[in-house]
């Protein structure tokens, strides 16, 4: 059965409203009156070979090529790849490498959450929000910058361990930072779970019910918004995570309102992490060394704020290696759209697209069609309708 | 609606058990690789792939986490991933396609919506055909990239030499 | 001076385009708004559409899907205007030349049009917000 679908309509479309929606990606949604009715994506915009540029490059030199991958999965994507490169070596890391990687996945995730809290809120119309989520971030990205040089490009992991240490100095200003982060998600979190115009806003809009989280594969804050208890961290452990005392959040109710929840408190659970890794941290080198990757095929897997990344990597004992399969956890859980954008009103459609965090909204290019393929909506459409119908909930209440 | 739905009613197996319910698929199998505990990887034919995806994803209850193709230069394999949360077990069906010129394989997302992006990829960067797929629309190369040209083929001498006759 | 020069140096609008890139330099971009770097202090503010920009800040290595849109987008931008090649990607494609879907760097693809674009770049992986504001002004004195 083909389907028939739009194919790449001829609207160069009108630009972004704001630069908040940034990856080129073109979606289609068809909609009877208000409602989707179908959605669709045409991506590639993204596409630049990485796999391919990955054939061409030395084992060590991989690293610096995937923290490129995205923006904010940038300490997973390397992560991943050399564990699982480590795993085919067969290497044991020095402990206080685990714990250094850990300590800077973790800062990323904070960032990479607030990221998300400030732009949901931009799009259902609560510019403090973005502004504050955003104002917060900037502690950790000084951090980060201080620790491996860079606010996003970490560079940090190499196979057989970490390329930097971390500072004796920089450990007081961890701690006190996370001390600040703590104290403002705090607030941020009390003030959307209280606030009932938030309540209504995002409550039963854009559910990704369980068993279609299940059939579409997704993972992250996704797939624990709706119940399913998944996390890399905890079900196949690395770095240094089965050595702190933390929790999975999970939701069941699987609408954006639960994931915001997922995602706010995966802050303070981070924060808890990252207090218990910084005294924990052992003496030590951050690596060992290693000769030669031989023969052989591996997996390495890292949870990244989205959800899980995952490498595949096949050698040939050579010193590049011959297959490197990357997968982005917004590969599968975009194409969720389809389970939890279908039945929508257009007006929810900015925020459940964007509650998926996809890497990096990518929702620029959207166009909706109605049944004769006219299209009567563009993106700067789409988020006035989210922030009117903002309004109009918060003058009902 | 297929009982594989209801999560919460499977049983949870411990790695051994889980290779004990192997048995199940064990005639499609030709080999069983484990190089640890958490990493099993199962070999099989192209024609049986299909049987053991479902098997693994339906009876055993493991996640699906991508397909990768390759170009092993005598023959094409797609591996398909899950993940079996409960021991963190990573496990792998590794489909051979032995023919070159014609590759194919039977599409796996008549059951699983989540493999259809990814098929999709595999046939735009090596050529191989998803039997059954129901969007086989290109993914991601771009709308001029040439027909027939699979980016991640590798540059097999002969093969080489007669795209040069062309 | 020229008042149309005058004006886009004393308040030049931007339009963002991302052609393929990892959002690093597009998160630092949306940065410049945040209250840290309050970048519409100066005057610049970020627009929704090229045709009301005086400058394009462009991130990414111009993949081949890209290529067509960046050029639909320089054309639609009213001239005189700047084009800023933000990050190690847009100006020569850094650690992605090898790439069989890569078209870019931004420069070779906008030359094919306009051979007197005027490009600006700022290098970085990414540029920190500090870089682009600065490279803003001095790209913008030097006209």
């Amino acid at each position: 059965m083909k389907k028939q679908v739009l194919q790449n309509k001829p609207v160069i479309a009108v630009g972004p409203f704001h630069p908040l929606q940034e990856e080129m990606e073109f979606y289609q949604l068809t909609v009877d009156g208000e409602i989707v009715t179908d959605i669709d994506v045409r991506i590639s915009y993204n596409h630049r070979g990485i796999e391919g540029i990955s054939e061409t490059l030395q084992y060590d030199q991989v690293p610096f090529l995937v923290s490129r991958i995205c923006g904010i999965c940038s300490a997973s994507h390397p992560l991943a790849y050399v564990q699982a490169v480590e795993e085919l070596a067969g290497v044991k890391l020095p402990e206080r490498a685990l714990y250094v990687r850990t300590i800077i996945n973790e800062l990323e995730r904070i960032h990479s959450h607030m990221l998300w809290v400030g732009l949901a809120g931009h799009f259902i119309g609560y510019d403090t929000v973005f502004m504050w989520a955003w104002r917060y971030r900037e502690p950790v990205l000084d951090l980060l910058e201080e620790m491996t040089g860079n606010r996003n490009n970490y560079g940090n992991v190499k196979v057989g361990g970490c390329r930097e240490d971390i500072p004796d100095e920089t450990v007081p200003k961890i701690l006190r930072d996370l001390d600040l982060i703590e104290k403002k998600t705090d607030m941020l979190t009390k003030a959307v779970l209280d606030d009932p115009v938030i309540h209504a806003r995002l409550k039963g809009v854009g559910t990704l019910t369980n068993e279609d989280a299940v059939r579409y594969a997704v993972t992250g804050p996704t797939a624990r918004g709706s119940g399913v208890a998944i996390d890399v961290r905890r079900d196949d452990p690395y770095a240094a995570y089965d050595d702190l005392d933390w929790n999975v959040i999970v939701r069941e109710e699987g609408d954006v309102f639960a994931k915001a929840v997922v995602r706010l408190l995966e802050i303070m659970e981070s924060v808890k992490m990252l207090r218990q890794a910084v005294r924990k941290l052992p003496k030590g080198p951050v690596a060992t060394e290693v000769k030669s990757i031989p023969p052989g095929e591996a997996v390495g897997r890292a949870e990244a704020p989205r959800g899980e990344t995952f490498h595949y990597v096949r050698s040939d004992g050579g010193n590049r290696p011959i297959r490197h399969k990357v997968r982005a956890p917004s590969y599968v859980n975009v194409p969720s759209f389809k389970a939890s954008c279908i039945g929508q009103h257009i007006a929810d459609v900015t925020i459940t697209l964007a509650a998926v965090d996809p890497c990096y909204s990518c929702t620029e290019r959207l166009a909706v069609v109605d049944g004769h393929d006219k299209i009567i909506h563009d993106w700067r459409n789409l988020l006035k309708l989210s922030r009117e119908k903002t309004s109009r909930i918060r003058e009902e209440l | 609606m297929s009982d594989f739905l209801r999560l919460k009613e499977r049983r949870i197996m411990n790695h051994q058990q889980l290779i004990a319910e192997l048995a199940g698929i064990k005639d499609r199998l030709t080999g069983i690789d484990e190089t640890s505990n958490k990493r099993l990887y199962l070999n099989c034919k192209a024609e049986d792939s299909f049987a053991v995806n479902k098997f693994i994803f339906e009876h055993v209850g493991a996640r699906f986490l991508i397909a990768t193709g390759i170009d092993a230069e005598d023959c094409f394999e797609v591996l398909y991933h899950f993940s079996y949360d409960q021991t963190g077990c990573v496990i792998t069906v590794k489909a051979r396609i032995d023919d070159r010129q014609k590759p194919s394989i039977e599409s796996i997302s008549t059951f699983l919506p989540a493999a259809e992006w990814i098929e999709r990829e595999i046939h735009d960067l090596f050529g191989i055909e998803i039997i059954n797929h129901p969007d086989m629309r290109r993914l991601i190369l771009s709308d001029d990239w040439p027909e027939g040209v699979h980016p991640l083929r590798k540059r097999v001498p002969a093969e080489a030499a007669q795209e040069k006759e062309k | 001076m020229n008042w149309k020069i005058w004006s886009l140096k004393k308040s030049p609008w931007v339009f963002h385009v991302n052609t393929g890139a990892c959002n690093n330099c597009d998160i630092e971009i949306v940065n410049l708004l945040t209250p840290k770097f309050d970048v519409e202090r100066f005057g610049i503010k970020l627009v929704g559409s090229p045709r009301h920009a005086d400058a394009l800040l462009v991130t990414g290595v111009v993949t081949r899907q890209a290529a067509p849109r960046l050029l639909e987008v320089y054309r639609q931008t009213p001239k005189p205007c700047v084009v800023f090649a933000v990050g190690a990607c847009a100006c020569e494609t850094g650690i992605f030349h090898n790439g069989y879907h890569v078209a870019g760097p931004v420069d070779k693809v906008i030359r094919q049009i306009d051979p007197n674009a005027i490009i600006a770049y700022v290098p970085g992986c990414p540029p920190k917000p500090e870089a682009m504001i600065s490279g803003v002004v001095k790209a913008l004195s030097v006209l």
